[in-house]
């Protein structure tokens, strides 16, 4: 399995960056190389193995549906580069 | 003796008559850091004027005297990837340049409940990716013991600092090794914490099941005493751990007569530097020594190890890193067309190239149709590498091994090969993904660089770890160098 530009292109779009041509074609051969020395697991027999998520017997931890006190506004919007009447401003998602 | 080469138990002594006070030093902190910081750039914020004024109400409580926290008045330095309320947190990182945080990480709540002072932040790879604190966006750290060489990463500010003199202690987070190796590379001790025994609240997260804070100490009984403050179960963190807590110095016995030491080959096989080796050997006839025992083990799939971490942290960074869009916080990009392009561009110019470049393999393994073949079986390799460990564990009661392959390399050696740089970790990383603890301590030197040796425990077993690390130390004398600086 070998990467190409192209991939890189898609990759690059599903991750929200915008690369250089010069960061396209490194990175098609930086990951060409690393995911080449990935396939090394494919010598494993992981048929019957279960994966391992992270090390702890924990999961679905929940807290009690108790109403606790949030951040105030000004907290919040404090590191915003840029909020408009309590909120965060963004350019218009609709026509 | 340099003031903070002193016992905290004789540092606390001091203060209690009289001898010393908390704004000396705070003080020493600072001049120290004003001689040393222009060749060994630690630090990427300073954060005095709060330091003094926090020195000089630590002095007044000592006046009128009453209960003091464990870490009363000891120079502290934070890596920036932990958030510090109203100090700048960038995670080195041109995105994060102007992050004022609205809240303390659980870790350093826990340090100021134990009152060490804050004395600023430090440097590191770019959002904890790399090992050698090349990837800092700002300047590289330097290695104190040689400043062409590399401090090791990704808490390399963390280590230089301590290793320098410029703080008592530190704070690092660890996820493929980036606590102990840089401790190994600047001849000082670095604890990573079984996973889930110290909170990541407030940890800037970079492979979530992999990231642990832990203490950068000059000795293993600082180490143990800064674990003492930050160790405990948090709520505010779905992975923290609900476990008693022991008194990890009462562990420092200086005994380990009985002990069953585990000697991976595979960490002592090809790759591996001879003078590594030979210090590692050495350190081991120490402990035989002292009657414990050790014999050659194997943990077959450490060769698997690092594949397999690149996939899953790289996956799991791609996810976290997710958050950083411009939006909330963070350097927004100007004229964006779209909210689309807002992200594109704010991301673009915030990251550096190794970020992007574990965005990119990690966006990568978790896309459609690579799923399986990358991020799950590596999820299932992990499994295999932590029953390794298990195994060993039925039968010793450490694994020994070197921290890393060789001491620190050149600043500007590995830039560009990320391979070659990945697998520097080989001896850590495995440890990282069967989650449990280790301690890199000084083992030696070749060629006026320090060479760490590392200790592994049992899960939630820091007290034999830290028992171990110290007991070898009583016998030896490399952990009181000194770089001359």
């Amino acid at each position: 399995m070998s990467i190409t530009s192209k991939d890189v292109e898609h990759v690059a779009n599903l991750a929200r960056l915008e690369l250089t041509d010069a960061e396209k074609e490194k990175f098609t051969e930086q990951l060409n190389a690393i995911l080449k020395y990935a396939e090394k697991l494919n010598g494993l027999d992981t048929e019957s193995v279960e994966p391992t998520s992270h090390v702890l017997p924990i999961t679905n931890v929940m807290r009690a549906d108790e109403r606790r006190e949030s951040l105030p506004v000004e907290k919040v919007l404090l590191n915003a580069p840029d909020d408009e009447d309590g909120q965060f401003k963004v350019p218009a998602v609709l026509e | 003796m340099a003031l903070f080469d002193l016992r905290l138990q004789d540092v606390h002594n001091k203060l209690n008559n009289k001898e010393l006070s908390v704004t000396e030093l705070v003080n020493a902190s600072y001049s120290r850091i004003s001689e040393t910081e222009p060749s060994i750039k630690a630090f990427i914020t300073l954060n005095e004027e709060q330091a003094r004024r926090q020195a000089l109400e630590l002095d007044k409580q000592l006046q009128e005297g009453g209960e003091r926290g464990l870490l009363f008045g000891l120079p502290a330095g934070i890596k920036d990837n932990i958030v510090t309320e109203g100090l700048l947190t960038t995670c080195a990182s041109q995105f994060l340049s102007n992050y004022d945080p609205i809240y303390d990480a659980t870790a350093v709540r826990k340090l100021k409940a134990a009152q060490s002072v804050t004395i600023g932040k430090l440097n590191m790879d770019e959002f904890a990716m790399g090992g050698s604190n090349e990837n800092s966006s700002f300047y590289p750290t330097r290695n104190p013991w040689n400043t062409e060489y590399v401090p090791g990463g990704s808490s390399g500010g963390s280590a230089a600092s301590v290793a320098a003199g410029q703080v008592y202690f530190s704070l690092g987070s660890d996820t493929g090794g980036s606590i102990r190796q840089p401790a190994a590379y600047c001849g000082i001790v670095g604890l990573k914490p079984t996973y889930g025994l110290v909170s990541r609240f407030g940890l800037v997260a970079f492979a979530s099941s992999l990231d642990q804070i832990g203490p950068l100490t000059k000795n293993v009984e600082d180490s143990a005493y800064v674990l003492q403050a930050i160790a405990g179960y948090d709520a505010g963190d779905s992975t923290s751990a609900n476990v008693d807590i022991p008194d990890y110095t009462a562990a420092l016995t200086g005994d380990v007569k009985g002990l069953r030491i585990g000697v991976p080959k595979e960490y002592l096989g090809e790759g591996i530097d001879p003078r590594v080796k030979e210090a590692v050997l050495k350190a081991l006839s120490v402990y035989e020594s002292m009657g414990a025992t050790w014999e050659e083990i194997s943990l077959p799939h450490t060769e698997y190890a690092i594949a397999t971490y690149y996939l899953l942290a790289s996956s799991e960074a791609s996810s976290n890193l997710a958050r950083f869009d411009g939006v909330r916080y963070g350097v927004r990009a100007d004229n964006p067309d779209s909210l689309i392009d807002l992200y594109r561009k704010s991301r673009s110019q915030g990251f550096g190239p190794e970020v992007k470049r574990r965005i990119m393999l990690g966006t990568y393994a978790l896309s459609s149709g690579y799923y399986d073949a990358y991020y799950l079986k590596a999820q299932k390799v992990r499994t295999l590498i932590k029953q390794d460990f298990d195994q060993a564990f039925e039968r010793y009661d450490l694994i020994i091994g070197p921290t890393a392959p060789t001491p620190a390399f050149k600043i500007g050696e590995q830039v560009g090969d990320p391979l070659t740089m990945y697998l520097n970790d080989i001896c850590t990383i495995p440890v990282s993904l069967a989650g449990v603890p280790a301690i890199s301590i000084p083992c030696g030197m070749a060629d006026g660089l320090p060479i760490g040796l590392q200790i592994i425990g049992k899960a939630f077993d820091e007290s034999t770890v830290l028992r171990a690390a110290h007991a070898f130390e009583q016998q030896t004398e490399h952990h009181k160098q000194r770089p001359q600086l």
